[in-house]
């Protein structure tokens, strides 16, 4: 399912940091553990396309996106993943229906606030934002954005979902509300999904497979020593 | 009273031609300097900026010399294309445009460099290209800083003195605009069309200003 080996330096002065993943999972679900700074975040941007590794290969779903030596790098408008980021990055100048169907206006225009597309409210109805269609992104509360943002992700039909600290925004309770949405997506629509987490009840929740990063090296961790029960009331 | 109206109307073609060219290439440069990391970067940004602060009249000397029979770029125009800059209000439109030039790149700059890359980041995952996510995402995003620019670049436009001077000289009905019209009304001492001159440049620049103003970045909330 996802087979990746990428190396990548950075330099930023006279600091360097260097990134050495290599990993395997056969999961429909896998999740990246680790704390902040491990290069979790990288990872995931070199698996988008948005950070272009020095060399290695990158191999999801049977698709071949990246390797050097090989000369492959598909651009990220091609490989057709799906990516949440941390804080959304939603648009703040379109609507919510705007946003949604952002991917499915292939020109140089943005889709009219008035556009209807099918799959754009199947999603708008399924996540409870219809009432806030015509609404801007700085008008909803932390949830109602999360849902935007994943509903602009799906709507483009993307081939696996990358999930950046998907819940680490939220308050305890919506965080709570949150996963319960994603398990019920994911019980939905058959869709490999890379998760990246520092909190091990995502892992415990959304894990099949997990490794843990750890100063830019990813090891395979037991699933096991994850537990949900862990109360945190951070 | 035809010299008024036609100093005006010569005045308000150069300033927007200029505008014009000021705009694409400011826009342009801006957003190179924003997004791009390469060796030198600083010092173009240097250079650029510039045409702010040199006196006016420097600037058309260097324009002269460029743009001459015996410049690099004159020379070349009138061999290939018979073409002569000097003395023709072509000529100050390419001064004011030089002019009015950092007027636009240095807040095209400021305004691309506020836009979080990680949106344009999201649209390409999307599958949208690069040159639609500027005009989809970020130009939108930038737009009122770039405007508010643009409309400073137009108003020292149409105050053009010293390098519109130089390169297109005060030639009646062809080269003279207001700002140059106003200096010649007062050295063959006609007050009343210096006065009336003078209060129709007025008046254009404060309406540009209050449209600037309006449309600057902050007045409005974005987010």
């Amino acid at each position: 399912m996802l087979d990746i080996a990428i190396q990548k330096t950075l330099r930023t002065g006279k600091r360097s940091f260097q990134l050495n993943v290599q990993l395997q999972s056969a999961s429909q679900h896998t999740v990246l553990f680790g704390q902040s700074g491990a290069g979790k975040s990288l990872t995931l941007k070199a698996i988008a396309g948005l950070m272009t590794p020095d060399s290695g290969h990158i191999r999801l779903g049977g698709r071949l996106l990246f390797s050097q030596p090989g000369g492959v790098n598909l651009a990220p408008q091609a490989r057709q993943l799906g990516y949440l980021f941390q804080d959304y990055a939603l648009f703040p100048h379109l609507t919510v229906r705007q946003n949604v169907a952002f991917g499915l206006a292939r020109g140089w225009l943005n889709p009219r606030t008035s556009a209807q597309y099918d799959e754009v409210e199947h999603w708008l109805h399924s996540f409870g934002l219809a009432a806030m269609a015509q609404q801007l992104p700085g008008e909803l509360s932390g949830g109602q954005r999360q849902r935007v943002a994943l509903a602009r992700a799906l709507v483009a039909k993307p081939r696996a979902l990358l999930l950046d600290e998907p819940f680490a925004a939220l308050d305890p309770a919506l965080r709570h509300d949150m996963r319960q949405t994603l398990l019920a997506l994911l019980a939905q629509v058959q869709i490999p999904l890379l998760l990246i987490t520092h909190d091990e009840q995502d892992v415990a929740l959304f894990g099949q497979q997990v490794f843990e990063l750890h100063d830019g090296q990813a090891h395979a961790a037991n699933l096991a020593t994850f537990t949900e029960a862990t109360p945190r009331h951070d | 009273m035809d010299t008024v109206w036609g100093a005006l109307a010569l005045s308000l073609k150069v300033a927007g031609l200029a505008t014009l060219l000021a705009a694409l290439s400011g826009v342009a440069t801006g957003f190179v300097l924003a997004r791009g990391r390469f060796p030198g970067r600083d010092v173009l940004d240097t250079l650029l900026t510039l045409p702010m602060v040199l006196p006016p009249t420097v600037l058309g000397y260097y324009l002269l010399v460029l743009l001459g029979r015996q410049g690099a770029l004159g020379g070349w125009l009138q061999a290939q294309w018979g073409v002569n800059l000097i003395f023709s209000w072509q000529g100050a439109v390419i001064a004011a445009a030089v002019v009015a030039f950092p007027l636009v790149f240095k807040p095209a700059r400021a305004a691309f460099e506020a836009v979080d890359c990680q949106l344009e980041q999201a649209a390409q995952v999307l599958g949208i290209s690069r040159l639609a996510v500027f005009f989809r995402i970020t130009l939108p995003l930038a737009w009122r800083g770039i405007l508010a620019g643009i409309l400073l670049a137009f108003a020292r436009a149409l105050g053009e003195f010293g390098a519109t001077l130089m390169v297109a000289g005060s030639i009646p009905g062809k080269t003279q605009t207001l700002s140059i019209a106003v200096y010649e009304a007062v050295q063959a001492g006609q007050d009343d069309v210096a006065n009336l001159l003078v209060g129709v440049i007025s008046a254009v620049c404060i309406t540009v200003l209050l449209a600037a103003g309006y449309l600057a970045p902050g007045r409005v909330a974005q987010r």
